[in-house]
């Protein structure tokens, strides 16, 4: 295991150090300050403004960029919708796929625009090269955006200090994510890795080999944290990565956005130390995931060792539960998949969780079950950790009997109730519609297997989709294919594809409206100067009080149910 | 809010058009110019016809023969086969090392298939080897050889796979046992950068190579 937690090591190492560099870059965009991209990019900026008939200097109040954020969202489901419902008349479709049922179409659409990447279909099987380019790609770019967008937002209400509660130019704010940060890496990382060997093609399926433009895709589906991959097995499958150097620099493209802004944020608020605090809490928190699951993952399965199999590392074998696993990743490769791409809320997976041991499964539960705050998806994390943030600073004010103040800003129960709405929300669809889909007959179909793990399946699913994560149990199903590839005659399981729909776009705008309603609110607030009883929130014991709280209310929120899967699971040997 | 519908579609389609039509484009392009063959998936071609690729498994098996020397069949009329004994074997496929259709095996850790199928994956293995490696027991058998792989076409495995599976296939070739670790060595790829992720044999390289050995 040493060369395990080395290499888990030396990778911590590289994207700590990356992640300031980034973090800077990406305040100086924020705040329209000159970056070496300017020269190249500010043309096109202009240009676009004048197509979109945007005043970048027109500010937005909270309810007006609330508004233009769910209209290109919501447009955005609309047009992703007609793309996939019309397959068949479609150009760049070398294999003549037709549309997949209406539902599931329904499903894929709330995937990708939440930002989830939920698939309930399998890409080489059922999707055009169309769809995926201009479909589900520019959905990945544009959700991605979006949720950079409101945390960008968020800052801004935190920093005001003149108080005329504008929060930005929501259109501007999105071309320019689009342009300055996330396209050039995009586009960097496509090249880096078609040389590892990932396909880059327009050509369709030659002999038996399902092809298409996977490298452009890959690399936004992990710089965005989306997740959807182009092959069914997603990134577990060498065409998407090829190689074990491949597989950490994905690693990489999925934190660098998350792990950077922190240190955005403690720019844009003026006080590097508040970045730092919050960055300590997120690496804390995915520290003990990461150790919790690889050293689960290398002890093996009950199932594995009673059918006779050692699972013990001895020369030329690494040993451990490589069921679902990829030999060049290994179990250390695979275990700090699991646990990146579910702190973040990258639903992209390198194995197949299913085959996670019992304990090794629970990591990516609780992981969620933080509500995705713990770097979380590109924006939605740090706004989540920010919701955090506020309620730690006010039951942090409520120990000590202080009105609480985060950054010299009062903190009264408008804001509060606010916050709960945005903490507490995601935690209650998810139990609410786990309990409808495994107590009504409804969710019985989709459902693989028996006993603790067919629960598993049925909460991950909704955990999964309500904190827009993306990642399965991939047994649960919602589509099934009974014919050769391309839709025809493929049936589809309407209760687990609609009521999945609505958990994304639940779980992803019921937050953002709240905590675009918190930056309008402290948008407007007057700042107090700092006062002898004011709690500070850059020091190691706010950190830990913070980690408390995400602990608490994450964790035990969803204790019950934890119980019942994978507690039970890594608890016994029974087999069922 | 008339006015934000209309920006919105503006702003849809115009992204639409930029990163879902020229930016896939113009990385095909380049991909293609700076890294052809890799962009195109690693083709193997044989007599000018497409055979697989270098980064997918493949299934190195052969029609089960019956007593009358002709291919034998399942109830559904599906031809049976066996692992031909002088190619190395690449992990086990819960997709019969689909490149067309991929899915997960999904065996859960407490799940009664799951030791069923790992059961018979062993027995599988140590029928195949014991005959060249006498003595070979279950406890010794690595993880890799056992276990469903996660895409289904996984090309590599552990390098102690590999050791086992070199005396059947030197002797089934009739090649010093020697000549083919040399083979197994030039075709393992190590840890990135020498730290990351988990050294493997690649064998569809593997059995390329030996192929070419024997002509």
């Amino acid at each position: 295991m040493t060369e395990g937690f080395l290499q888990i090591a030396v990778f911590c190492v590289i994207f700590i150090a990356a992640a300031p560099l980034l973090g800077g870059y990406m305040a100086r965009v924020f705040t329209d300050e000159r970056v070496f991209l300017t020269p190249l990019v500010a043309p096109a900026e202009r240009g676009l403004y004048r197509v979109f008939r945007v005043d970048p200097e027109e500010g937005q109040d909270w309810k007006a960029y609330a508004r233009s954020m769910l209209v290109v969202s919501g447009l955005g489901v609309l047009l992703l919708f007609v793309i996939l419902r019309t397959q068949g008349i479609h150009p760049f479709n070398p294999s003549d796929f037709n549309s997949g049922p209406w539902d599931l179409s329904f499903n894929t659409a709330s995937s990708f625009v939440t930002n989830t990447n939920w698939q309930f279909y399998g890409g080489e099987t059922t999707l055009s090269n169309f769809s995926q380019m201009a479909g589900l790609a520019v959905q990945n770019f544009l959700s991605a955006a979006v949720g950079i967008a409101v945390l960008v937002a968020l800052m801004r209400g935190i920093a005001a200090r003149h108080g005329d509660g504008k929060l930005g130019n929501f259109y501007k704010d999105l071309t320019r994510i689009v342009l300055y940060i996330l396209v050039p890496i995009a586009a960097l990382a496509t090249i880096v890795l078609v040389s590892q060997g990932v396909l880059q093609t327009l050509g369709g399926t030659i002999g038996d080999i399902a092809r298409g433009p996977v490298a452009s895709q890959e690399a936004i589906k992990e710089l965005g944290t989306n997740g959807g991959g182009f092959f069914n097995v997603n990134s577990s499958y060498p065409f998407e990565n090829p190689t074990a150097f491949s597989n950490y620099f994905e690693l990489f493209l999925i934190l660098c956005i998350p792990a950077s802004l922190p240190f955005t944020y403690g720019r844009i608020v003026g006080s590097r130390r508040q970045g730092w605090t919050i960055f300590a809490t997120m690496f804390v928190l995915f520290a003990v995931s990461v150790a919790v699951v690889y050293v689960a993952e290398q002890h093996g399965t009950p199932a594995q060792h009673l059918a006779g199999l050692s699972t013990d590392h001895f020369s030329g074998s690494a040993g451990g539960n490589l069921e679902g696993k990829e030999q060049r990743f290994g179990i250390a490769g695979s275990s700090l998949w699991t646990a990146v791409t579910t702190v973040t809320s990258t639903g992209a997976v390198n194995a197949g969780f299913e085959s996670l041991t019992g304990l090794g499964g629970l990591v990516p539960m609780a992981n969620m079950g933080y509500s995705e705050s713990v770097f979380g998806g590109v924006g939605s994390g740090l706004y989540t950790m920010l919701l955090f943030v506020l309620l730690a600073v006010f039951i942090g004010g409520l120990m000590v009997g202080r009105t609480p103040e985060y950054l010299g800003k009062k903190i009264e129960p408008h804001e509060v109730k606010l916050v709960s709405i945005g903490a507490l929300f995601t935690a209650l669809i998810v139990l609410v519609f786990t309990a409808l889909a495994v107590s009504t007959k409804y969710g019985g179909p989709s459902i693989y297997a028996e006993g603790p793990n067919g629960f598993s399946e049925s909460f991950y699913a909704y955990l999964s989709q309500a904190n827009n994560n993306g990642s399965a149990f991939a047994g649960y199903t919602g589509f099934l294919q009974l014919n050769a590839p391309g839709n025809v005659g493929a049936l589809s399981v309407t209760f687990a594809n609609v009521m999945g729909g609505l958990t994304m776009l639940l779980g992803r705008f019921v937050p953002m409206l709240a905590v675009l309603a918190v930056a309008g609110s402290l948008a407007k607030k007057k700042v107090a100067p700092l006062g002898l009883g004011t709690m500070r929130t850059d020091t190691p014991t706010f950190a830990f009080l913070l980690v408390g709280v995400i602990v608490l209310i994450g964790a035990l929120t969803f204790l019950p149910a934890f119980l019942l899967g994978p507690v039970v699971q890594s608890l016994t040997t029974r087999l069922f | 809010m008339r006015k934000d519908l209309i920006r919105g579609s503006i702003v849809l389609v115009v992204f639409t058009l930029l990163l879902g039509v020229a930016y896939p484009l113009v990385m095909t392009g380049i991909a293609q110019v700076t890294f052809g063959d890799k962009a195109d998936g690693s083709l193997i071609r044989q007599n000018g016809t497409v055979v697989g690729s270098h980064l997918l498994a493949r299934d190195f098996s052969r029609p089960l023969l019956g007593t009358d020397g002709k291919p034998k069949h399942d109830a559904d009329g599906n031809v049976l086969t066996e692992p031909d004994p002088k190619y190395f074997q690449a992990r086990p496929s819960a997709t019969g090392y689909s490149a067309t259709v991929t899915y997960f095996p999904n065996r859960g850790p407490n799940q009664a298939s799951t030791r069923d199928l790992t059961r018979q994956h062993l027995a599988a293995y140590l029928a195949l080897e014991r005959p060249y490696s006498p003595g070979l027991k279950a406890s010794q058998v690595p993880v890799d050889a056992a276990t469903f792989s996660a895409s289904g076409v996984d090309p590599h495995i552990s390098k102690a796979n590999a050791a086992i599976q070199a005396r059947r296939v030197a002797a089934v070739r009739k090649l010093p046992l020697a000549r083919v670790q040399e083979l197994i060595s030039e075709n393992t790829a190590g840890r990135a950068l020498g730290i990351f992720g988990e050294p493997g044999v690649n064998v569809t390289d593997l059995n390329l190579a030996l192929d070419q050995e024997a002509r």
